[in-house]
């Protein structure tokens, strides 16, 4: 039992201030939803944009190997589409599976971490080590180990992925509102209770929060192992593209990792509103 | 008052002690504070901000250790958290992420029990948020808001209620309404109420009696009886006696901290 007496004029809602998933990012609107006028605006921007290039291209006849004309990125995406495919798997494969790992030991070391503020203390800057190395440096090392295979590149994900989650995680669980707290206790709340019905939901939002930063670092980090080595995977799709100057096909893997990664992006935008919604 | 046992208060301080230590030394919060409060009595304390009221209060409710001294429930020792002790926070501490029914429900939650429709229901129609119960904190008011916070305070059907500033950060339209709902509720279903507030104006409004509070180290200064009939109407307030109370009770407090200037003449002499 921590016996401090709260602070309730001074920190108002909770230490480290207000968090939020959507306005995260400059992409969502300070309400959230966009109107009719600003997606025409959009995707009027998209097509001058797009068209734009297609006819500089054309006009100036820049080469293909130099840079492919939208149009033909497109068709490159429709015709090879079956081919990338498998590959597009694999690499799902391998970013799910890291993900899973390693999102569910940050998460859980994130919660057991935090109610030790000592312990918390001393592994800070071992954290702080693993968030700030690149993993993909990693790979080499763990292709020497475990070969070809799924296993480093998932190994190396979790690696990415798990640090992310962890770091922001923390963040939220350490988000500490003693009057929610006393609250609870007033009712004789246990300190499971105490984490489950106070602690767990204020970290909601930073959570989901890592939860997406971890998920895009393992999207990054599984297409640059798999561009190390091995025969498989969107990353090996874009070196194996590029030293054919095949570069219609390559930019349409690259087209396939944005929306990934925009993929990812609205499944936790979505979560948060969902769930998360009441710190908006 | 209706006092099971007139020798035995329904919430005694004896002699209450907390000492912090702090990077700076020692501090004193509370200095031998004794109280006693009898049943379905309402007590305000007042005092300069850092006279320990709130770590009075917190130790009241059991949920701070005191360094020396005891609180009595019913003359019972108070260690922990205790069914019969409400407590209203400052700024209505509703949980953002819960809808009001769901925090009004949370006290049952965590105790494993039933809440009782009835009574809740009954409370929710008492303060006027019925019909809001889906509604997220941050849709409400912060009167709604701190209407809801009573509303979960009373559903347990404490015998004492602790009230920290509840007011405070409301507008003084909605504290005085707020104010009303209290006796109002208080008039209905008598509960031993302790009330810790800046507001002298509001403690002589809610209270039968007014402690005072003094500074470094927290300490009872004086302690005002308030005789005046309830309800107690805007004109009730408006009178000499009300004004004249309230002056000497500012004097006390404000008189206990700029001790360089000389004290004035005191208007009213405290009744206890």
């Amino acid at each position: 039992m921590s016996d401090a007496i709260p602070e309730f004029s001074k920190a108002k809602s909770a230490e480290g201030g207000d968090v939020s998933l959507t306005n995260l990012s400059a992409f969502s609107g300070s309400s959230g939803m966009r109107s009719g006028m600003e997606v025409l605006a959009i995707a009027l921007v998209a097509v001058v944009i797009i068209g734009g290039i297609e006819l500089a291209l054309r006009s100036f006849q820049v080469p293909e190997y130099i840079m492919p004309r939208p149009s033909a990125i497109a068709m490159a995406l429709f015709t090879e589409f079956p081919l990338i495919a498998p590959h597009l798997g694999y690499t799902l494969v391998e970013l799910l599976g890291g993900f899973a790992i390693g999102a569910s030991i940050g998460l859980v070391l994130a919660a057991v971490i935090t109610q030790f503020p000592f312990a918390e203390k001393i592994i800070a800057p071992y954290i702080l080590l693993l968030v700030t190395t690149p993993m993909l440096a990693l790979v080499p090392l763990l292709i020497l180990r475990f070969g070809f295979g799924y296993e480093p590149r998932i190994i190396a994900v979790a690696l990415a992925a798990g640090p992310m989650v962890m770091i922001n995680a923390a963040t939220g669980f350490r988000r500490v509102d003693s009057a929610k707290i006393a609250l609870a206790r007033s009712y004789g709340a246990s300190t499971l209770q105490i984490f489950w019905k106070i602690r767990a939901p204020m970290a909601l939002p930073m959570i989901l929060v890592g939860l997406m930063i971890g998920a895009i670092f393992g999207l990054l980090t599984a297409v640059g192992a798999e561009m190390v080595g091995g025969g498989f995977g969107l990353g090996n799709r874009l070196t194996t593209y590029s030293s054919m100057i095949q570069m219609p096909q390559f930019f349409a893997v690259v087209l396939i990792l944005s929306i990934l990664g925009i993929l990812i992006y609205v499944l936790f935008f979505l979560i948060g509103k969902k769930w998360a919604s009441w710190e908006a | 008052m209706t006092a099971g046992h007139a020798s035995t208060p329904k919430l005694a301080v004896r002699a209450a002690t907390k000492a912090y230590s702090t990077a700076s030394g020692d501090f004193l919060a509370l200095d031998r504070c004794s109280l006693d409060v009898k049943a379905n009595e309402i007590v305000s304390i007042v005092g300069p901000s850092g006279c320990g009221k709130t770590t009075l209060l917190w130790s009241m409710s059991g949920l701070h250790k005191l360094t020396g001294g005891e609180i009595l429930l019913d003359g019972k020792p108070v260690a922990g958290a205790r069914p019969e002790i409400g407590i209203v926070f400052q700024e209505a501490n509703l949980l953002p992420w819960r809808n009001l029914a769901a925090n009004i429900n949370f006290p049952f939650e965590i105790k494993g029990e039933k809440p009782d429709k009835m009574w809740i229901d009954h409370l929710l129609q008492r303060v006027g948020l019925e019909g809001f119960n889906a509604k997220f904190p941050r849709e409400l008011s912060g009167g709604m808001q701190q209407r809801a916070a009573i509303v979960r305070a009373l559903s347990l059907k404490p015998s004492v209620l602790l009230m920290d500033e509840p007011f405070g950060a409301l507008d003084s339209f909605t504290r005085e309404e707020m104010n009303r709902l209290v006796e109002e509720i208080w008039l209905d279903t008598p509960t031993t109420i302790v009330f810790i507030t800046h507001s002298i104006e509001e403690a002589i409004f809610l209270s039968d009696r007014v402690v005072v509070m003094s500074a470094r180290p927290g300490r009872v200064a004086k302690e005002y009886d308030v005789p005046f009939p309830r309800p107690r109407s805007l004109e009730i307030m408006a009178t000499r006696e009300v004004f004249d109370l309230q002056n000497a009770i500012k004097m006390d407090i404000i008189g206990g901290r700029a001790s360089s200037q000389p004290a004035v003449v005191k208007t009213a002499a405290p009744v206890n």
